[in-house]
């Protein structure tokens, strides 16, 4: 009998590996390297373009000593706490509420979806427009004879974090809303009729019975929702520049102002591995919840 | 419109939307709860619909109307100069010409990026579902994390790689960087489309003698238009909406609608005019709008797309 | 000369096992039946045969030629799949001419024998339909006419039947033996189910975790187990098994607490030692009740505890010297809960297992 030898394993699904090139050298050169240079870069001097004296964590400790970083920081950690509990509270009952068996539905789901396909640069603007106190919201109350109304939130130092807190909830609420109404109804509808034949009312069974079995929508959204808002940028730009004064920075403008306006890549590139770390402790006890259980159930 | 890629097995692809309500039994028509409830999906619609009003109604107003502070209050006098004058003559930085040149430079950036980030991406998917190799995995769990990352963290070194390919700050550059930022969600949805097709099928067609291309073209794909759908709708509005890379690597002479719109509404020289910003301001937003209201659920999935796995 | 042999196939997924070192030889024109409970493997194997799945260990060679890392389009093999498999977008006509466009077969021959499979098939009709259109049987006909118009000599057939209604079931189950007793292809049957199993096969090979326990004709699968898992396996309902210690006391009998069976003709393939704590299979069928019983070699007194009426015949469940018991009865009679009646067995029939190792004696 003859015996075949076993091929190759480099060769096997030649095809495969070649189509999935694009998607291994994006992994390893984009998101792996440029990600790998940047940390490492962050610990160099370098102004604009000659990177390579490295200064330690000089860059980290004229970062954390820049008023504009801190409050930047201080900034996307209240927006978004607020943001998200928010999002959350408001995406979920306007879920529940749509789940009701209610007439138009679908007209009712899409007028709350509509502003997530809008630009950010869209959103900021309008609402920028919106709560201009001069002429907004607050203008239009006074000429109907409520004349101390004040509604300025955009242009006060202290408040006009809540400005850009309206504007990003008008805008990604929706989104939070559809994943929750998925979520609300990936739960078997047997659960329902268990809970009708116990007598527990609707609002209890939701909150104790449905939102427990929506654990991984949940924490899914989350993951997905935080990892935006960590990227806020663009809704800033468009509705107040970071003012007034630098009352509503952010890192992600702090990086790009760095990068590119003022031409300090060390210090952009500093701030971005500040926002990577961010990021990897929102996401590592993520990924560790989902992966780690699964190794546990082999 | 119904979602269903393979009329002939049982298994549905992906979780999609369950059309049916699965909440407790509707209560009598008018009951107190019922017109709370109403009510209040009336206000939270009304919160949403806000906005667009304003927009339109301040788009339709002359300036002086404008500064007799309503913005609820519908036009007295209608006129559509604000609107011409957005498309036409609005100045943006430099030059005056309005956000014409922003919307067809969108145009030119969205469809190449848009074709291109859906090819590589639906191979990519195609590749990792079916036709598994050591590591195959590892890196496409990489990826998925690595859209994660926020994007400030890879631009430096993503400006050095276009300058040096000679492309930053041109259209190529802009389409470059749209295609690969666009392959984790694309890749995901495409791998989980197809991952989800009755794996008989895809070893029938190897039987048959088709190879790695043969299953794609003609078995895989003449199947799949409903995700390809969705591909381009997750894409066209993503790409259209985009302002960092815009702003970043297309250079000045291309900058796509967005940020032209931003220039013109927050360039800080001559009069603010308001109708002109809402004008432009709906201009931009008409594209990724339309889309959104003739794809409806298409739409839906595509945003849900990855997020909700089962 | 045989059509597939296979040699010391072994696959392992990471660290699970899923076939061990694996041996069969399958001869031409024989109709092979791969018979399991889910998971056992036997769909793994398959599918190692065609090519789909890579290998660990061993050897494939079929048609003398060896194909061990062959693709499956070059095995000369053609398969029928459980849920279909058909292509959506292509017409009936489209999916049958798919694989010989993709070999390059002369548009001639791809006309003839598409024609050919269709009427031997009965799916003329349906040529220009698309398979949404069809029902379960006519697109599981056009699945296995798919396999025809390739012209192999081995067919792969994985739980074909498994998603059609019982009826539709039983009617193909004759056709796919009609077609074999007209083709006379090797053919390789996957099933979970029995009568599928002992109706088509020309040889069975029971399988259980990634093992093959038998590999015999129907009637030696049903009369002679090997062991106590393949016993109680086929036949349904299943072989009653008594548990018991092994005697010699001048002539070899089983005895438990309350029995003492002796074993009169009963063929051993082992021999055991004294006391060794054994099973006795019985199969229901193989017990007789009232004056038949009579004639047995081993008699005894039940009575009856459940009665489940099936038409055909009836099912009778009891106990039997304090251990479950039941066993089968003419449809027509009549027996109510409470009834004692004399049933009877002969030890010919039973099949011995050592209670430990679970191997026929």
């Amino acid at each position: 009998m003859s015996i075949a030898k076993r091929p190759n394993p480099l060769f096997r699904n030649l095809n495969a590996k070649i189509a999935a090139l694009p998607m291994i050298a994006t992994t390893l050169l984009v998101f792996l390297g440029c990600s790998i240079w940047t940390v490492i870069y962050s610990f160099s001097k370098s102004r604009a373009l000659s990177l390579n004296e490295f200064v330690g964590f000089a860059q980290y400790e004229r970062l954390f000593r820049t008023s504009r970083w801190l409050i930047s920081m201080e900034n996307i950690v209240i927006y978004g706490v607020l943001s998200l509990l928010i999002s959350f509270v408001i995406g979920f009952i306007l879920a529940a509420l749509i789940d009701q068996k209610i007439r138009f539905e679908d007209t009712f789901r899409t007028i709350y979806l509509y502003p997530f396909a809008l630009s950010f640069i869209v959103t900021g603007i309008v609402w920028q427009w919106i709560l201009n106190p001069s002429l907004g919201i607050q203008e239009t109350v006074r000429s109907w004879g409520f004349e101390n109304f004040t509604f300025d939130l955009i242009a006060n130092r202290g408040t006009v974090l809540y400005a850009l807190l309206i504007a990003g909830i008008w805008q990604g609420t929706g989104f939070v809303m559809v994943l929750m109404l998925a979520g609300i109804r990936g739960v078997d509808r047997e659960i329902w009729n268990a809970a009708r034949v116990d007598g527990i009312p609707v609002w209890k069974t939701y909150l104790f019975v449905i939102v427990p079995m929506m654990r991984g929508v949940m924490v899914t959204t989350l993951v997905i929702v935080a990892a935006g808002i960590v990227k806020l940028y663009d809704l800033v730009v468009a509705m107040t520049q970071g003012g007034p004064g630098i009352a509503s920075e952010v890192p992600a403008k702090y990086v790009y102002d760095f990068m590119f306006a003022r031409a300090n890549v060390g210090q952009a590139l500093a701030a971005s591995t500040v926002m990577l770390t961010t990021v990897l402790i929102i996401l590592i006890p993520w990924v560790y919840l989902e992966y780690g259980k699964k190794k546990a159930q082999r | 419109m119904t979602v269903e890629p393979y009329e002939i097995t049982q298994t549905k692809p992906s979780k999609s939307f369950a059309i049916e309500p699965s909440g407790a039994k509707p209560l009598r028509r008018f009951n107190p709860t019922r017109i709370m409830l109403y009510s209040v999906l009336l206000v939270a619609a009304v919160y949403y619909l806000l906005p667009l009003y304003v927009m339109m109604m301040t788009s339709l107003k002359g300036l002086p109307e404008i500064r007799l502070g309503n913005i609820f209050a519908p036009p007295v006098e209608i006129t559509f100069a604000p609107w011409a004058k957005a498309w036409d003559t609005a100045c943006t930085g430099l030059y005056c010409e309005g956000l014409k040149v922003g919307f067809w430079n969108s145009v030119k950036i969205t469809i190449p990026s848009v074709v291109m980030s859906i090819t590589i991406a639906s191979v990519n998917g195609y590749a990792l579902s079916n036709w598994k190799f050591k590591g195959s995995e590892v890196f496409f769990t990489i990826l998925i994390f690595g859209s994660f990352i926020p994007y400030q963290v890879m631009l430096y070194p993503l400006v050095i790689v276009t300058r040096e390919l000679g492309i930053f700050g041109s259209l190529q550059g802009v389409i470059f960087i749209h295609t690969i930022f666009g392959m984790p969600i694309l890749t995901l949805l495409f791998r989980n489309y197809f991952a989800a097709l009755p794996e008989e099928l895809f070893k029938a067609a190897r039987v048959d003698g088709a190879g790695f291309w043969g299953i794609f073209l003609k078995v895989l794909v003449p199947m799949s238009a409903p995700i390809f759908v969705v591909a381009v709708i997750l894409q066209v509005t993503g790409i259209w909406n985009d302002f960092l890379f815009g702003v970043i690597f297309s250079g000045v002479k291309n900058f796509p609608m967005t940020v032209q719109l931003n220039n013109i509404v927050n360039t800080t020289q001559g009069v603010k005019e308001y109708n002109v910003n809402m004008a432009a301001t709906l201009l931009t937003g008409a594209v990724p709008l339309a889309v959104y209201f003739f794809s409806g659920r298409f739409f839906v999935r595509g945003v849900a797309a990855g997020a909700v796995k089962g | 000369m045989n059509s597939i042999s296979i040699r010391d196939l072994s696959l392992n997924f990471g660290e699970a096992t899923v076939l061990d070192q694996l041996n069969l030889d399958v001869a031409e024109g024989e109709f092979l039946v791969l018979l399991g409970a889910s998971g056992c493997g036997k769909s793994t194997l398959l599918n190692c045969i065609a090519g789909l799945l890579d290998l660990s260990e061993g050897q494939i060679i079929i048609n003398g030629k060896n194909v061990t890392w062959a693709e499956p389009k070059d095995r000369g093999i053609g398969m029928v799949f459980q849920s279909y498999a058909l292509y959506p977008q292509m017409t009936v006509r489209g999916n049958l001419t798919f694989g010989l466009k993709n070999a390059k077969v002369p548009r001639d021959d791809i006309e003839h024998r598409v024609n050919r499979a269709a009427q031997m098939l009965q799916i003329e009709p349906l040529l220009n339909r698309k398979p949404g259109q069809l029902s379960g049987g006519q697109r599981q006909r056009v699945a296995i006419g798919r396999a025809l118009v390739r012209d192999v000599d081995v067919f792969l057939f994985d739980e074909p039947l498994s998603n059609l209604d019982a009826k539709l079931r039983a009617e193909l189950r004759v056709e796919l033996k009609r077609l074999h007793q007209k083709l006379r292809n090797t053919m390789i049957y996957v099933t979970h189910d029995q009568v599928e199993a002992m109706t088509l096969a020309d040889r069975i090979a029971i399988m259980r975790d990634g093992v093959i326990q038998q590999l015999a004709d129907p009637f030696t699968i049903y009369n002679q187990p090997v062991n106590k898992y393949v016993a109680s396996f086929i036949g349904s309902p299943a072989m009653n098994f008594l548990d018991g210690a092994y005697g010699v006391d001048g002539q070899p009998s089983f005895t438990s607490d309350t029995l003492d069976i002796a074993l009169g003709r009963y063929t051993f393939k082992t021999r055991a030692e004294d006391n060794r704590p054994i099973y006795l299979g019985i199969r229901p069928e193989h017990v007789w009740v009232g004056d038949a019983a009579q004639e047995q070699p081993f008699r005894s007194d039940i009575s009856v505890e459940v009665v489940e009426p099936m038409g055909s015949d009836t099912l009778v469940w009891t106990s039997l010297g304090n251990q479950p018991f039941h066993f089968r009865m003419d449809g027509q009679a009549t027996v109510n809960v409470g009834d004692r009646l004399p049933i009877g067995f002969d030890p010919v029939q039973a099949s011995l297992f050592d209670k430990t190792s679970e191997i026929r004696l």
